[in-house]
């Protein structure tokens, strides 16, 4: 019997039309708009200046900060400008933009197919080098991949748990890489278990990608003995932390606590596929998976594209928008984020364009609640959001903080499955902001 | 049969004697003195419980007039200086007047002039759009027209108008309570003096973006071109970060701004209507 986490969580369809496109390689655009806030945490410092040639994988921006990370020029050009442009949501971001000439890579890039196996650092160097690479997570909140494996002073990390459970409808970028690049990913978990000193690690895969669990488990059984791949039960949200986790290990994290707070760190496979090319074949994070699917599309794809290429081109390469499409969303249905500009660019943990049509996309008029507790069956974190809904329209931010609003992770279960249409997630997570916003102004004890 | 009857009556009168007595030693004890002033003064205030103020309503404000040495500082919105007198000639305190304010909202991008960009099919509500994304026309900066500044009003004074997506503020009924403009997520509402007999001039705009990307967004907003500070005799007109700004206390509202702005980001409220001087040349000749 295939795991799962305890409380919550919904079964929608998982709609994986685009499991069969093999990873092509998108052909790179004329121009790169490389934002210099991919990450989270404080942008970049661009170090480039208008006029220069950069070659592909070259540094153009210093991490700036603690919680930051460095960027890489995904193509290579001139840069023509650096200047403020809207990302996605249509707030300004400073972007490097790169007149693509050709596609001259960096020297010290090893483009050899070969594996490289035997890993030759430090756990010190592997932590330097990810840094230097500008590895971020790859499972959506793009946080600095070498913050998450320095584990504050005084907590030491037992597991390593990598999240293969890809529990978003639609997206198979992580199959895919699962099934075309296991032993890189294997490598890349091994370099970060070394970077965190621990001697285990588990692979959590949903059982809804039998092909990836053979596949990892036939490499495992014969080279890869510390690393465990755990089959888990199609539910969502799976591959959030705190759930997976709960799935793999049965610990549950601690209210505003971290994974670190049970001894745990969680990694996505695509950063482990990072990892592996940064550590092993010294290439930065400047180009990722990225799925292009839709019901309304006549062809699925899945590409390896370079950072900065627009929505507007993902769509061009797949023929135009569809007639029936509605809505763009950058990531999956449930957490994706609409896409409001399509001249918009892409960022390093851009895993998916979904295109959604009309049927799947309009709301439908909100009714009243009927007391029904499906939310509250639903919630994976064990909240209220019925509750938390009327304390938030109420403004009553005390009694919110008491019902644990703060530990929302936002997956929208509630909001899908609400018979009366309720916005749940809408009102929770604006005043979850306001609430964490007090936390944090609060002065430390 | 009688002396169960007596018994129970003396037994309870009793009992009722000494719980009187205890109750009665206990509120001499524990006696709460409040100056009697403060509910006169609650009866003064108009008792909308608006929180215009900065106090929790109106009996909180009265007791800050009360405990207060001046009323420097203190005004009821709703009331204005009448009843602000009333309170000073009660308290035996003066006041001084204050100018009397409305609720001006700045951003005049209707459907025509600021074309939209997206479709936002969410919750109806500002403050949830504002957290998803900038809005959806191409101004970073312009009303989202959800109307949280219509529910936030306590006096039926600001209302969503559907013909053009913006909010008006009717200014008879405008307190200046300021609920509205805590309420914009974008802040674009601004109290400012409603000026002499209600005339008043304003930069209907608050983008702040270079000219051209404004200009390209909404046919109205404020390209930050500086012809009405230069047309400008009182300095007034200040100009930061591509945006005007009109002083409510230095204008003069002489309106030689209003006939200069190019993109007529600059409003006149409450003046007789300007016959355009070319059709009056016209009558002339005639």
């Amino acid at each position: 019997m295939s795991k799962t986490f305890s409380i919550g969580g919904i079964h929608p369809k998982d709609n994986k039309i685009s499991v069969k496109a093999a990873i092509e390689n998108f052909p790179v655009m004329e121009t790169a708009y490389i934002s210099m806030s991919q990450h989270l945490g404080a942008p970049a410092e661009p170090i480039v200046a208008k006029g220069d040639k950069v070659k592909t994988g070259q540094l153009i921006a210093k991490a700036n900060g603690f919680i930051s990370a460095n960027i890489h020029s995904s193509v290579s050009g001139t840069v023509s400008a650096i200047e403020l442009m809207p990302d996605l949501a249509g707030n300004l971001v400073q972007h490097v933009v790169v007149k693509v000439e050709g596609d001259e890579w960096d020297e010290k890039i090893d483009r050899s197919p070969e594996i490289v196996r035997e890993i030759k650092l430090s756990p010190s160097e592997i932590i330097a080098k990810i840094a230097d690479c500008g590895i971020v997570g790859l499972g959506g909140a793009a946080f600095p991949t070498h913050i998450k494996l320095s584990p504050p002073p005084g907590k030491k990390a037992e597991f390593l748990v990598m999240n293969g459970a890809e529990c978003e409808p639609y997206l198979t970028s992580d199959y895919r890489i699962m099934l075309e690049n296991p032993e890189e990913i294997l490598i890349g978990t091994r370099i970060m278990m070394i970077a965190l000193g621990v001697k285990k690690a588990y692979v959590g895969i949903e059982d809804n990608k039998p092909k990836a669990i053979k596949a990892m488990k036939e490499l495992c059984s014969k080279s890869y003995r510390d690393i465990k791949i755990v089959s888990l039960q199609k539910k969502y949200p799976q591959g959030g932390e705190k759930q997976l986790i709960d799935a793999i290990l049965g610990r549950q994290v601690p209210s505003m606590g971290l994974p670190i707070d049970t001894g745990v760190v969680v990694q996505n496979v695509g950063t482990a596929l990072a990892v592996y090319e940064a550590v092993q074949k010294n290439k930065p994070l400047f180009e990722g998976v990225v799925t292009v699917t839709g019901k309304c599309m006549t062809e699925q794809r899945n590409f390896r594209m370079r950072v900065g290429t627009t929505f507007e081109s993902m769509l061009f390469a797949v023929g135009g928008f569809p007639k029936d499409a509605e809505k763009l969303v950058s990531g999956g249905p449930m957490m994706g984020k609409a896409v409001a500009r399509i001249e918009a660019a892409s960022v390093k943990s851009t895993s998916a364009l979904l295109l959604l049509t009309e049927e799947e996309t309009k709301r439908k008029p909100e009714g009243n609640c009927i007391r029904c507790a499906k939310c509250v069956d639903a919630c994976p974190m064990g909240l209220e959001p019925f509750l938390l809904n009327r304390l938030s329209r109420a403004g009553r931010i005390d009694d919110l903080e008491a019902n644990l609003v703060q530990d929302c992770i936002e997956c929208g279960s509630c909001l899908y499955v609400c018979p009366a249409n309720i916005p749940l997630l809408d009102t929770i997570r604006l005043s979850k902001a306001s609430v964490l916003k007090i936390m944090r102004s609060r002065p430390k004890k | 049969m009688t002396t169960t009857i007596i018994f129970t009556i003396a037994s309870l009168s009793l009992l009722g004697l000494v719980l009187a007595l205890i109750l009665y030693f206990t509120a001499q004890k524990f006696k709460v003195v409040e100056d009697p002033r403060i509910d006169d003064v609650e009866t003064i205030l108009p008792g909308a419980n608006c929180g215009g103020c900065g106090f929790a309503g109106c009996r909180a404000f009265a007791e800050g007039c009360v405990k207060a040495d001046s009323l420097d500082g203190l005004f009821c919105p709703v009331g204005g200086n009448d009843t602000m007198k009333k309170v000073a000639g009660y308290l035996g305190v003066t006041v001084a007047d204050k100018a009397p304010q409305v609720a001006v909202v700045r951003c005049n991008g209707n459907c025509d002039s600021r074309p939209k960009s997206s479709n936002y099919d969410g919750y109806t509500s500002c403050a949830v759009m504002a957290n998803l994304y900038s809005g959806d026309t191409d101004c970073r900066y312009g009303c989202l027209g959800q109307g949280d500044c219509e529910i936030s009003c306590d006096f039926d004074a600001i209302k969503m108008n559907p013909r053009t997506g913006l909010p008006e503020v009717d200014e008879e009924k405008c307190t200046a309570c300021g609920a509205c403009v805590k309420a914009c997520p974008k802040f674009i509402i601004e109290l400012r003096n409603k000026g002499p007999k209600g005339k008043r001039i304003f930069v209907s705009c608050i983008n702040k973006d270079k000219g051209g990307v404004a200009k390209k967004a909404c046919a109205v907003a404020c390209i930050g071109c500086t012809k009405c500070q230069k047309v400008c005799a009182y300095d007034a007109i200040t100009i930061s970060s591509n945006l005007a700004y009109i002083d409510y206390n230095k204008c003069k509202l002489c309106r030689k701004c209003v006939v200069e702005c190019p993109t007529n980001a600059i409003w006149e409220v409450n003046f007789p209507v300007r016959v355009p001087k070319r059709e009056t040349a016209d009558v002339e000749q005639q």
